[in-house]
């Protein structure tokens, strides 16, 4: 179908994004990259008396890696952003999970924030940003404030945005150099929106034993679920190849604890029944708990690699 | 009360075009409907099926998903911008027409312009590249088998260089 009518606004600076935005709220729609919004729009889904097309913003478009993290500005493409080498480096985590993105002609208009904005449950990004416990920086008629990724999401397709508030960009906290990442999914077809997916985080002492684990739930309920799986794992090392006997009980608690915390909030819809989703968690976990484990050993010795030859 | 209209210049395949749309106007719509360049199909219209598939300064985009309002300034390429009139088929056609890579055709357009570009950042993709290179578009004839043989066979044609593109084959009851 066709999108209803609408007004269209084409600011040319933040400030004047900012303006139309609390003038239009709450009848304004932000555009960025469309790849979510036009959809919406075509179904008749959404409605909106105005669209701000904020890609005539400058500034918006940069990748910033520092020590502490990966800034992504509202206007990063997905492609760009998976592109960034400095960044991958910083939060593999974001490489991992972009190339789950839909498919790669989505992603070379689809932003990283918008994604974010959207707090579509199913979204790979949004899960990285709560994993990491990341924040969004948030312009708004009277300055710019900054909101924890914990108290973004509040429902499906639902932030805590205020009416006329634009995510001017998303930051991604550094991964420690002995902390691996993974993500594992589960989709009907390529490239479709995951049935399930579980977004893993784990960190490794000197000894190689696991300290922290934590994982993020995508399509288990209306925002992205991060569970805190310490407990299950603590103490074990990561392999490579097959499970010891003993830890794969212990891999195994994860994925039930897993299954209990999420189960409850898992919906059925045509794609799966809410059991068959609960048993995805509980697979998945494993599996990307294992995955992490395995990359924060790669990540740990190759940084204990790289500091023996400078010594 | 009328819709708001806005004056439009893109720019397709290399040439200027100029246009008179409401801002709800699709990229789609605007080449079809606007500006005749009927060779972009238009399947799903919500970003699914990849027949509007075009390049938007060398990328692939959804055309579908695009505002034509939101397409100034950017160099776009369509179907028909792959081979000039009259001149050799793209490596790309002509590893379709080789492969019997369309059946019905709505799709091909689609096709075409995606893996046009594909190769042009992966020059040689084993067979399970190119698959995944257009697990992004839908051929409800289910011709994949032979579109996937044709980007393998376009990726041969184009590192083989413009000479090995042999001219379309005139049947002989059409010449003159």
């Amino acid at each position: 179908m066709k999108p209803p009518a609408f007004d269209y606004h084409a600011p040319e600076t933040l400030a004047e994004a900012v303006r139309v935005l609390a003038e239009t709220a709450p009848h304004g729609s932000v555009l960025a990259g469309g790849q979510s919004l036009i959809p919406l729009l075509n179904m008749r889904l959404a409605a909106p008396r105005h669209v701000v097309d904020i890609t005539r913003v400058p500034g918006l478009d940069r990748v910033g890696t520092g020590t502490g993290g990966v800034t992504v500005g509202a206007l990063v493409r997905h492609t760009d952003l998976a592109a960034d080498p400095a960044a991958a480096e910083a939060v593999p985590l974001l490489r991992q999970g972009l190339r789950l993105v839909a498919h790669p002609v989505i992603r070379n208009r689809g932003t990283t924030v918008g994604s974010i904005a959207h707090a579509d449950p199913s979204a790979e990004m949004a899960a990285a940003l709560a994993l990491l416990g990341g924040e969004v920086r948030v312009a708004n008629a009277a300055g710019t404030r900054t909101i924890a990724a914990a108290d973004l999401f509040t429902g499906y397709l639902e932030t805590s945005l205020e009416r006329g508030e634009l995510i001017t960009a998303a930051f991604f906290p550094a991964q420690g150099p002995a902390t691996g990442s993974a993500f594992a999914e589960v989709a009907r077809r390529h490239g479709d929106y995951a049935v399930c997916g579980v977004a893993a985080l784990v960190a490794l002492d000197p000894d190689l034993r696991i300290t922290g684990a934590k994982a993020a739930y995508l399509s288990m309920g209306p925002t992205p679920a991060v569970l805190d799986l310490t407990e299950a794992v603590a103490g074990l090392v990561p392999a490579h190849g097959p499970v010891a006997p003993g830890d794969s009980d212990r891999y195994a608690a994860a994925g039930d604890l897993a299954a209990a915390r999420t189960g409850p909030d898992a919906a059925a819809d045509i794609h799966a029944t809410a059991e068959y989703r609960t048993h995805l968690a509980r697979v998945l976990t494993v599996r990307a708990l294992r995955e992490a484990g395995a990359h924060a050993v790669s990540r740990a010795t190759e940084r204990a690699a790289a500091g023996a030859g400078r010594a | 009360m009328g819709e708001r209209m806005h004056d439009i210049r893109l720019s397709v395949n290399g040439v200027p075009h100029a246009a008179t749309v409401p801002a709800r106007r699709l990229l789609s719509d605007c080449l079809r409907h606007d500006l005749g360049l009927t060779g972009t199909h238009v399947g799903c219209e919500h970003g699914v099926c990849g027949a509007c598939t075009v390049l938007v300064d060398g990328r692939p985009a959804r055309s579908c998903l695009m505002l034509a309002v939101g397409a100034e300034g950017h160099e776009l390429t369509t179907v028909e911008g792959l081979a000039d009139p009259g001149g050799p088929l793209h490596p790309v056609q002509q590893a379709f027409r080789e492969c019997h890579g369309l059946q019905c055709g709505f799709c091909t357009p689609g096709f075409l312009t995606l893996i046009a570009a594909y190769l042009e950042e992966h020059p040689d993709p084993t067979e399970a590249e190119a698959r995944e290179a257009v697990a992004g578009n839908l051929c409800r004839c289910t011709g994949y088998t032979n579109i996937v043989a044709a980007v393998l066979r376009a990726a041969e044609l184009r590192r083989a260089g413009p000479a090995a593109v042999p001219e379309p084959a005139v049947p002989a009851e059409e010449r003159p």
